[in-house]
């Protein structure tokens, strides 16, 4: 998946998260900088699901922002397949 | 059925808690245009992570000629929920159309045409006229229902509230429900702070012979649920009538009389609906 532009995906709402990403220049590798409600307790288990999900994207390049509410896992990959969707213009029967 | 809008994770993953018999997972009216990706991948990750358990899983999606609907079907029907809800069904046409695109993802992704279940929504005048013929269209489609705000909105109406303009449509539904012998749910009561006026619509509408009714919040379950559970008096009565039947039925006698009305299988066949209702198995008796 190769990212464009950069977008975003979820609310502020509780239990959701906020998540934007930005494409990097070719090498400059991963820049994730993550605010939580739940950090002291799932802070790195948050992080390792948000590497293993951008592994499986095979993105190598991006920065991401996330501000999460206690987003569930399942919120949290939803939320950011959406970002890197929209960021890579994939968004499949979306109006814009 | 309690309806969940697609794009709200908090209410998603909450959703099985409140005791509706069922939730229905919202794609359609109650997301956005813009935010229609976001559900859809939502509800998708949503239904593979969190246990429904003890609650049917219906996902509506967006309406085929959408320009969300056809990768609503992509994305959901792999997952198999236990029903997936197509809205404003007009034609045979049409719902043999949306059947055949779901059957092909079901092929490529080598799943079965039998496991996932169709509802089918009516909620356009069209609709109404067409409901037998699309109802009996497939054995999947397990239930039709009556989207009753769209409706109105079709004919016209200024006031939908008071149920009187479709009042022809719900009982049109029923009988085309009841003739295909499948369930078939009500329409959604707006008004959520109006508790009483919600009990008086859900007493109607059991007695027109809707199967359950579509709500918009937690709050309206109890309601609809006390109104739609049988009432122990009512099971008393069935358990006396089938008894009856029973004991009856071994001296081969076809008519008799309990508490000192006739009772004839019709009767009967009444009483068991009810005893299936309040989960009382034949054999307990």
């Amino acid at each position: 998946m190769e990212l464009k532009i950069k977008a975003q995906a979820g609310s502020f709402e509780s239990s959701d998260v906020l998540i934007m990403v930005e494409p990097q220049p070719l090498g400059v590798g991963r820049k994730i900088e993550l605010e939580s409600i739940v950090l002291q307790q799932f802070g790195e288990d948050l992080l390792n699901q948000i590497n293993t999900d951008l592994d499986t994207f095979a993105i190598s390049d991006v920065r991401v922002i996330i501000n999460d509410k206690g987003a569930l896992p399942p919120t949290i990959s939803a939320r950011l397949e959406t970002a890197l969707k929209r960021s890579a213009g994939i968004q499949s029967g979306t109006l814009s | 059925m309690l309806y969940i809008p697609g794009n709200n994770p908090a209410m998603l993953q909450q959703g099985s808690v409140y005791g509706a018999d069922g939730v229905l997972l919202d794609l359609e009216d109650a997301v956005a245009l813009n935010q229609k990706d976001s559900a859809r991948i939502l509800v998708s990750h949503m239904l593979e992570y969190i246990s429904y358990e003890g609650c049917e899983v219906t996902v509506r999606v967006n309406h085929i000629d959408t320009p969300f609907g056809l990768e609503d079907l992509k994305q959901i029907v792999p997952l198999q929920p236990d029903a997936i809800r197509l809205p404003k069904v007009e034609t045979l046409d049409e719902i043999k159309r949306i059947i055949d695109v779901i059957e092909q993802i079901e092929d490529e992704h080598q799943l079965p045409h039998d496991k996932m279940n169709v509802h089918v929504m009516i909620e356009t005048a069209l609709g109404v006229q067409n409901v037998y013929d699309i109802a009996k269209y497939s054995p999947r489609i397990d239930a039709i229902s009556i989207g009753g705000q769209d409706l109105a909105a079709d004919m016209q109406l200024v006031k939908a509230n008071d149920g009187i303009g479709i009042d022809y449509a719900r009982k049109q539904i029923v009988m085309a429900a009841k003739a295909c012998k499948i369930d078939v749910f009500d329409t959604v009561f707006v008004d959520v702070e109006n508790e009483e006026g919600l009990r008086e619509d859900a007493e109607y509408i059991k007695k027109l012979g809707f199967t359950g009714k579509a709500i918009i919040n937690p709050r309206q379950i109890e309601i609809v649920n006390e109104v739609f559970t049988p009432t122990e008096k009512e099971i008393r009565k069935a358990v006396k009538i089938v008894k009856a039947f029973e004991r009856n039925t071994k001296e081969g006698i076809g008519v008799f009389a309990v508490d000192g009305k006739m009772v004839d299988a019709p009767v009967v066949q009444r009483a068991m609906r009810v005893l299936e209702m309040a989960d009382i198995e034949m054999a307990d008796l």
